[in-house]
């Protein structure tokens, strides 16, 4: 076993078909973490923890991972994961992004956005704000803080969610179960919020979340 | 709620940014990551760099400074001028770059705006479109910098592009920009009304006041300025202040 497995200090940026990668590792460089970007199953499943990001379609996205035996993979993670916009919603049940089955991880359901009597646009993309802040991810991180979004699907509020942002109604910012966060938003470009709830992924302790998940 | 974005863009050409810039805290306004890294501090909420680098030799020093681009800013960031091909983006969106912006390039196959939206998503291209309205009233697109006019009304083509995977429209009217009097609001409106996509509004921005204008009757998503920025003669907190004051959701 590599001997990083039980360095809690590295992280591996899952390296699949879909954008922003260089961008999340350039903002852990940012805030003095060095990330590392590997499709290398060995070397994920013995990473201190792992980022899923992802800006891209879903179905090709769940096919390419499939196809490399990496959604079982994540699946079976027990180190803290965070999950990113695309990413977050691959861990849930099912998105309606060309009817695709997900990875199951959240039991939430990810769904278009349909524009209101307000004529919204979709995708929503610009600064947006989050509420009902849960967990660690968001220590430090005041209420109402902007954060960066580009989406045309959500997932819908449910146990699972740990921020809430509105648009034409309320959704999940963030969700998270056992080991698993996620958040729709970017906090690779999230400006000063965003390096805050990096580093609060950085530090979250892995043994009691390991705990959490065995029960 | 969603905000409204208020977007500083720099001209870079070779590398540097070209317009004059006034600023005290700052050691080399010329570094378009020094100056973007400023902008970003004062809370920008996007920035676009436009590269009018003649030649195509000069395409490494962009790809190059894209890569020290996203290495230092933390927030979205587009990339536009000269882009004419799939390959192009790819080398950008590499180095970091969020969203790419393509034009003239567009307009003379409009299959790119497909191509692009089809291998990397509608959410990262930038439709830009150079406007002016003549004599008839009606706004015609122009292309390669302003210099060649065609027949080509602007909201078509901005629909046709939208309907090709387009993500978002920069619109940039020629009668307005440079002229501080404030945004084209009628034809902004008009796309912002009949497109799903967000209209970011460019040219002609000189005070406070057009930014609300924009934002308000102009339904504009984002705007985009340039000199006014640069020149210091509006500061982006102030002017997020202002905004606030006028009941428009703004970043803070």
């Amino acid at each position: 076993m590599a001997s990083s497995a039980n360095n809690k200090q590295d992280i591996v940026i899952i390296k699949y078909n879909a954008g922003n990668i260089q961008s999340v590792l350039y903002a852990f460089e940012r805030i003095g973490v060095s990330a590392e970007v590997s499709d290398d199953h060995d070397r994920i499943r013995n990473a201190g923890k792992v980022v899923f990001p992802g800006v891209g379609e879903a179905s090709s996205a769940m096919n390419y991972l499939r196809e490399r035996g990496l959604d079982q993979l994540i699946k079976d993670l027990k180190q803290p994961v965070l999950g990113i916009c695309l990413g977050m919603q691959l861990m849930c049940a099912h998105t309606e992004e060309n009817d695709t089955t997900c990875l199951g991880i959240f039991g939430e359901n990810v769904k278009l956005f349909k524009p209101g009597p307000n004529k919204e646009k979709v995708p929503q993309i610009g600064w947006n704000n989050i509420f009902h802040l849960k967990t660690d991810l968001f220590n430090g991180v005041p209420e109402q803080s902007y954060i960066y979004s580009v989406h045309s699907f959500y997932a819908s509020e449910g146990s699972e969610t740990i921020a809430t942002a509105d648009y034409i109604h309320p959704y999940s910012a963030a969700l998270h179960k056992a080991n698993f966060y996620g958040v729709q938003f970017h906090p690779e470009k999230s400006a000063a919020v965003g390096e805050q709830i990096l580093k609060n992924f950085f530090a979250i302790d892995p043994e009691p979340l390991q705990r959490t998940a065995s029960r | 709620m969603l905000t409204k974005r208020i977007i500083p863009c720099l001209d870079i050409r070779d590398g540097r940014t070209v317009k004059g810039v006034n600023f005290e805290n700052i050691r080399d306004a010329g570094d378009p990551v020094e100056l973007g890294a400023l902008y970003a501090h004062e809370g920008a909420d996007e920035l676009v760099f436009l590269d009018i680098t003649a030649t195509n030799e000069k395409r490494k020093t962009l790809s190059e400074l894209v890569n020290r681009i996203s290495h230092k800013i933390n927030i979205p960031f587009t990339v536009g001028g000269g882009i004419s091909s799939v390959d192009d983006v790819r080398v950008l969106l590499n180095n970091g770059a969020d969203k790419i912006s393509v034009n003239t390039a567009a307009y003379k196959d409009p299959s790119l705006v497909e191509r692009l939206a089809n291998e990397f998503g509608s959410q990262c291209v930038v439709l830009a479109i150079d406007t002016k309205q003549e004599e008839d009233g009606e706004w015609y697109v122009y292309l390669n910098g302003g210099r060649v006019k065609t027949d080509t009304k602007c909201s078509e083509w901005a629909a046709k592009a939208v309907e090709m995977g387009a993500g978002e429209i920069l619109l940039t009217s020629m009668n307005h920009d440079g002229t501080k009097k404030g945004f084209a609001l009628d034809i902004t409106r008009k796309l912002a009304d009949a497109l799903p996509v967000p209209i970011i509004a460019s040219g002609g921005g000189g005070t406070m006041e057009h930014f609300t204008d924009v934002f308000e009757n102009g339904k504009a998503d984002a705007a985009l300025a340039a000199s006014i920025f640069h020149y210091g003669e509006i500061a982006i907190p102030e002017l997020k202040k202002f905004l606030r004051a006028k009941n428009i959701a703004v970043r803070h």
